[in-house]
């Protein structure tokens, strides 16, 4: 018996090690609820409005995918509406913008983390990792608090007398980015660690001892040896940063749509499921793409490295 | 081609010592609580263009010296003097030193060239410069077309090449040399010991390299200075090291040596098991205070002679290279046999009739042999 | 004597990461990560500082109070929803446990093309963006007239908890010497007795630190939830969505904060479980 999916005989045979089979319930299990509601939303993104708005009328139509780029009047012209392009566009800003500031945070940490001694160690890791487990909805809820013109942060700058009138920070771009970076930023600071941890310093010694300052060492040959971390972190915080929900659905107040709040309006309030679903194979393409050039990058990035890098590291 | 031509600095003081180490101590704390001095107030000068080789059972504190004085440890007290200008609170970046290290350390991401490059860079060395120095170095080691190489394409002999190139590249005023030659076979370091050797005499810059292999300290070295312990027990040429060991460690980790206990008086000195030893014998010069003393001879000054009354008895007998090595344990009548002490010789096995193991030998020493060393 | 004389000044460079003269520390390194460890906490401590605010404006502090607790954990809705979010996690949790040891199990002995497949399964969840599974699962339920509520949110929670089930489970299985099996197969122990007594009993750490980290992620979960919950699915997260969304009142402070301390203490059983049996 030669299935596809069995090892050698000799392999499956070996006492005790089960069989491939025992991985079967979880991968029909998967294909059922992870694979199908995606071949569902493709198939959604080329019908047509239902009448009421809830689900899809049967009927082929390319209208979701044309909405994204023009305006239907109710006389029944079209004309060019660039706000979806615009949406996009925002989207990709937010996720770049929190990349780079995660990134800046991220390796002075990574670093100062990787240094300490091995018991201290531990223990600050885990710490970095709680905030991540507990609910991203109440983290992000907590900054409506923090930020708004009551709040502690107004409060504190009234209190020493720095500003009179309380800064607007809620509801703005500000607000968002704020909580996205607050949202992933683990995602940047756990790779970037890894690779910091393995990184042998016995190199910077080498380094320092050939007359190299401390901001040398670290741009020379400290940042390109945990590149492939620095790189799996951007990929980890870039690509869920740009479907990003919660953070701009209740930091920016309206005024800072990013694609995912748009598709959440579509099985909403707006009622339009296939452009809904024609906005979410949309957003996939894009990570898919992100993804392969993010993998093209590093497989280079690792090549140029002497060794391989990122692909240990995932 | 000699890359000294090149220096720009002219040296601070002339007349100084290349590097002066004076009474640095450094303590470590161990991760269970405990103290380690890793140096033990060290002091040592080391003579501008020299050849010094530290050697020392490995922990005795080598590595951290060398740290020491490439700045990438700080000593806890003491001080460090390069060509007369002190060192030891200069940051790492700016002492014109440079190390090799064990590791080797070679930039992964980086090619060869650039390794050997990257020192110069930090001196602001201007890039036609660079590339012509670079190719000089590569020249010097014999990689001259493995530029372009990552370190990871080369052999554990071409990398340690490359370690040293990259040093060399920034003609420093002393050039440090940790273990450099542990990770190569047995071969390969014969002839990297001569490379060495040639380099140094070719650049005449001071050369300070950290060995446990006493054959190697001998063979390099102008100068040894054997550690142990966190301290420096004997500085001296490998001859004078290796003929006059000032200690019992000494003479022991320096090649084989018999180490035996006897009174010493006017006329010589009587050791209980052998007998009596006359005083020409011992080194010209000794002026240790009568009474019991402890001497090393090595085997190559001791003469086995067959003597059916001799208190000495062969219990081994081997040949190491071309020389017999005879094994004998010697005991004075009526003493106790854990009394007895061993004692080696080595000659020539050519064109000598060897001893059985069994025969009776009685032991002499060659003239001026007898050194007294300290326990 | 002289090591009497030095310590201050040696225990203040050994600080240093161990080696050298602080050669691996880089200047504001440190204080960027205290701010980065103040950020990282700031809302957990805000949050639960706010719930003990007796002001009704939940941004204005006015004075201390634990009345909130009380009123929280009266309301009858807060009640259903805790349920409901309790049930679902149990459910997901146990579901995606069993299919996650399948497949830890499966996996080693698959072909290779076989394990990429589930591989890529197995990672879809974490990389597809949350709306975009979220809204498939409503149109597949919708699709299939399966009904919304706590039924339709377990189906699909338990989809998303099995990678994070798999992790801890696939390192406790990676460390178990194979030769254990081969020793108990030698003394006569049938495949399901190998598994029953040698399978189980190694991995049962990894499997509660993996059923540890299921039932959190299901209990934190809100956009799927939010979606699939129609008229009576409301969970805890759901909930709180809500009284953000329409009458903030620091009982949502309160809330929040039994549900971070939830978190937290299942999150370090969780890591202490998977460092205690190494
Ligand atoms: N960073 C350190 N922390 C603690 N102990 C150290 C450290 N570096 C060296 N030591 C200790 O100091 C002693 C000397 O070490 P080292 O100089 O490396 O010896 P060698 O190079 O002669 O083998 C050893 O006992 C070693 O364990
Ligand atoms: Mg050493």
């Amino acid at each position: 018996m030669k299935a596809p999916w069995s090892a050698t005989a000799r392999q499956r045979r070996q006492a005790g090690q089960g069989s491939w089979w025992s991985g079967l319930p979880g991968v029909v299990y998967l294909i059922a609820l992870v694979f199908l509601p995606l071949v569902i939303i493709f198939v959604y993104s080329f019908l047509s409005r239902a009448k009421l708005g809830v689900g899809v009328k049967w009927q082929f139509s390319l209208t979701p995918y044309t909405e994204l780029l023009f305006s239907e009047s109710l006389s029944g012209g079209r004309s060019f509406d660039p706000t979806y392009l615009q949406i996009i566009a925002n989207s990709f800003w937010y996720a770049i913008i929190t990349s780079v500031v995660c990134l800046v945070l991220s390796i002075p940490i990574a670093l100062w983390l990787a240094t300490r001694a091995p018991e201290r160690r531990t223990a600050l890791v885990f710490a970095v990792t709680i905030p991540f487990w507990t609910s991203l909805l109440i983290r992000t809820y907590s900054f409506i608090i923090i930020l708004n013109d009551n709040g502690p942060i107004n409060g504190l700058l009234k209190g020493i007398g720095i500003i009179d009138e309380p800064i607007a920070m809620l509801y703005t771009p500000f607000a968002t980015v704020v909580g996205l970076v607050y949202t992933f930023l683990p995602f940047m600071i756990l790779p970037i660690y890894a690779s910091a941890e393995r990184f042998d310093f016995r190199l910077a010694e080498a380094a320092y001892d050939l007359g190299a300052a401390k901001w040398t060492v670290l741009r020379r040959i400290v940042l390109p040896s945990i590149r492939p971390g620095i790189i799996a972190g951007m990929v980890l915080v870039f690509i869920p940063a740009l479907g990003s929900y919660l953070a701009p659905e209740l930091l920016g107040g309206g005024k800072t749509s990013m694609i995912a709040n748009v598709i959440a309006a579509q099985f909403g309030a707006s009622r339009n499921w296939p452009f809904g679903a024609a906005l979410s194979v949309l957003l996939l393409v894009i990570t898919l793409l992100v993804l392969v050039i993010f993998a093209v990058v590093a497989k280079r990035a690792s090549r140029a490295a002497g060794r391989g890098g990122w692909e240990a590291l995932i | 081609m000699c890359l000294t031509s090149t220096i720009s600095e002219e040296p601070l003081d002339a007349s100084a010592p290349a590097l002066s180490v004076r009474d640095v101590t450094k303590t470590f704390q161990t991760p269970e609580g405990g103290q380690i001095s890793a140096l033990d107030s060290v002091s040592l000068d080391i003579a501008d263009g020299s050849f010094m080789v530290l050697l020392g059972p490995s922990g005795c504190g080598k590595t951290t010296l060398l740290r020491c004085i490439a700045g990438l440890e700080s000593p806890d007290s003491g001080r460090i003097d390069l060509r007369g200008q002190r060192i030891d609170n200069m940051p790492v970046w700016r002492r014109r030193v440079n190390t090799v290290f064990q590791s080797y350390a070679l930039f992964p991401h980086m090619t060869v060239a650039q390794n050997i490059a990257f020192g110069l860079q930090m001196d602001k060395v201007p890039g036609d410069i660079i590339k012509r120095k670079v190719g000089e170095s590569l020249d010097m080691v014999h990689l001259s077309g493995l530029g372009s190489r990552k370190p990871s394409q080369l052999s554990g002999g071409q990398q340690q090449r490359v370690a040293l190139a990259r040093a060399l590249a920034k003609e420093p005023e002393v050039l440090l040399l940790d273990e450099p030659l542990s990770a190569l076979d047995l071969k390969l370091r014969r002839g990297m010991q001569s490379e060495l050797k040639r380099l140094q005499r070719e650049t005449s810059i001071t050369f300070v390299l950290v060995t446990h292999d006493q054959d190697e300290a001998m063979a390099m070295g102008d100068q040894v200075a054997v550690f142990n312990d966190g301290r420096i027990v004997q500085v001296g040429e490998p001859r004078e090291v290796y003929l006059r060991p000032c200690s019992r460690f000494v003479a022991d980790f320096i090649g084989e040596a018999n180490v035996l206990t006897g009174a010493l008086d006017t006329y010589g000195l009587v050791i209980e098991s052998v007998g009596f030893v006359p005083r020409d014998r011992l080194m010209p010069d000794t002026q240790a205070a009568l009474g019991q003393v402890h001497v090393a001879v090595r085997p190559e000054n001791v003469s086995l002679q067959l003597d059916p009354v001799g208190s000495a008895k062969i219990i081994d007998v081997s040949y190491v290279g071309g020389d017999m090595r005879v094994e004998a344990v010697a005991a004075a009548s009526g003493t106790a046999v854990n009394a007895a002490v061993s004692i080696v010789s080595r000659v020539p096995s050519q064109g000598v009739q060897p001893p059985r193991i069994g025969d009776r030998v009685s032991v002499s020493f060659a003239e001026g042999s007898l050194t007294v060393v300290a326990d | 004597m002289t090591m009497d004389s030095m310590p201050t000044r040696g225990r203040k460079r050994r600080r240093n990461g161990g080696v050298g003269p602080g050669l691996r520390d880089f200047p504001t390194f440190k204080a960027v990560s205290y701010l980065v460890f103040v950020f990282l906490y700031l809302p957990l401590v805000v949050v639960v500082a706010y719930s003990f605010n007796s002001n009704r404006v939940v941004s204005v502090w006015r004075g201390f109070t634990f009345s909130w607790y009380s009123e929280v954990l009266g309301n009858d809705d807060i009640q259903r929803a805790l349920f409901n979010s309790l049930r679902i996690g149990v459910v997901a949790t146990i579901v995606s446990v069993v299919l996650a040891t399948g497949l830890a199990i499966g996996l080693l002995t698959m072909a290779r093309a076989g394990r990429t497949f589930a591989w890529t399964l197995i990672g879809a969840p974490l990389i597809i963006p949350e709306i975009v599974f979220a809204i498939g699962t409503l149109a597949l339920f919708v699709q299939s007239r399966i009904p919304l509520g706590v039924n339709a949110i377990t189906l699909a929670h338990i989809a998303f908890c099995v990678p994070f089930a798999l992790l801890p489970i696939r390192a406790r299985l990676r460390g178990v010497d194979p030769a254990v099996y081969e020793a108990a197969a030698d003394l006569g122990a049938g495949e399901f007795t190998i598994f029953r007594r040698m399978t189980l009993p190694l991995l049962a750490p990894g499997i509660v630190a993996g059923a540890l980290l299921a039932f959190i992620i299901s209990l934190d979960d809100f956009i799927v939830s939010y979606f699939l919950a129609g008229p009576g699915g409301t969970t805890l997260p759901v909930y709180i969505f809500g009284m953000i969304r329409n009458a903030v009142t620091p009982g949502v402070n309160a809330l929040s904060t039994l549900m971070l301390v939830a978190s937290i203490l299942i999150v370090s059983l969780s890591y202490l479980l998977a460092r205690k049996r190494r």
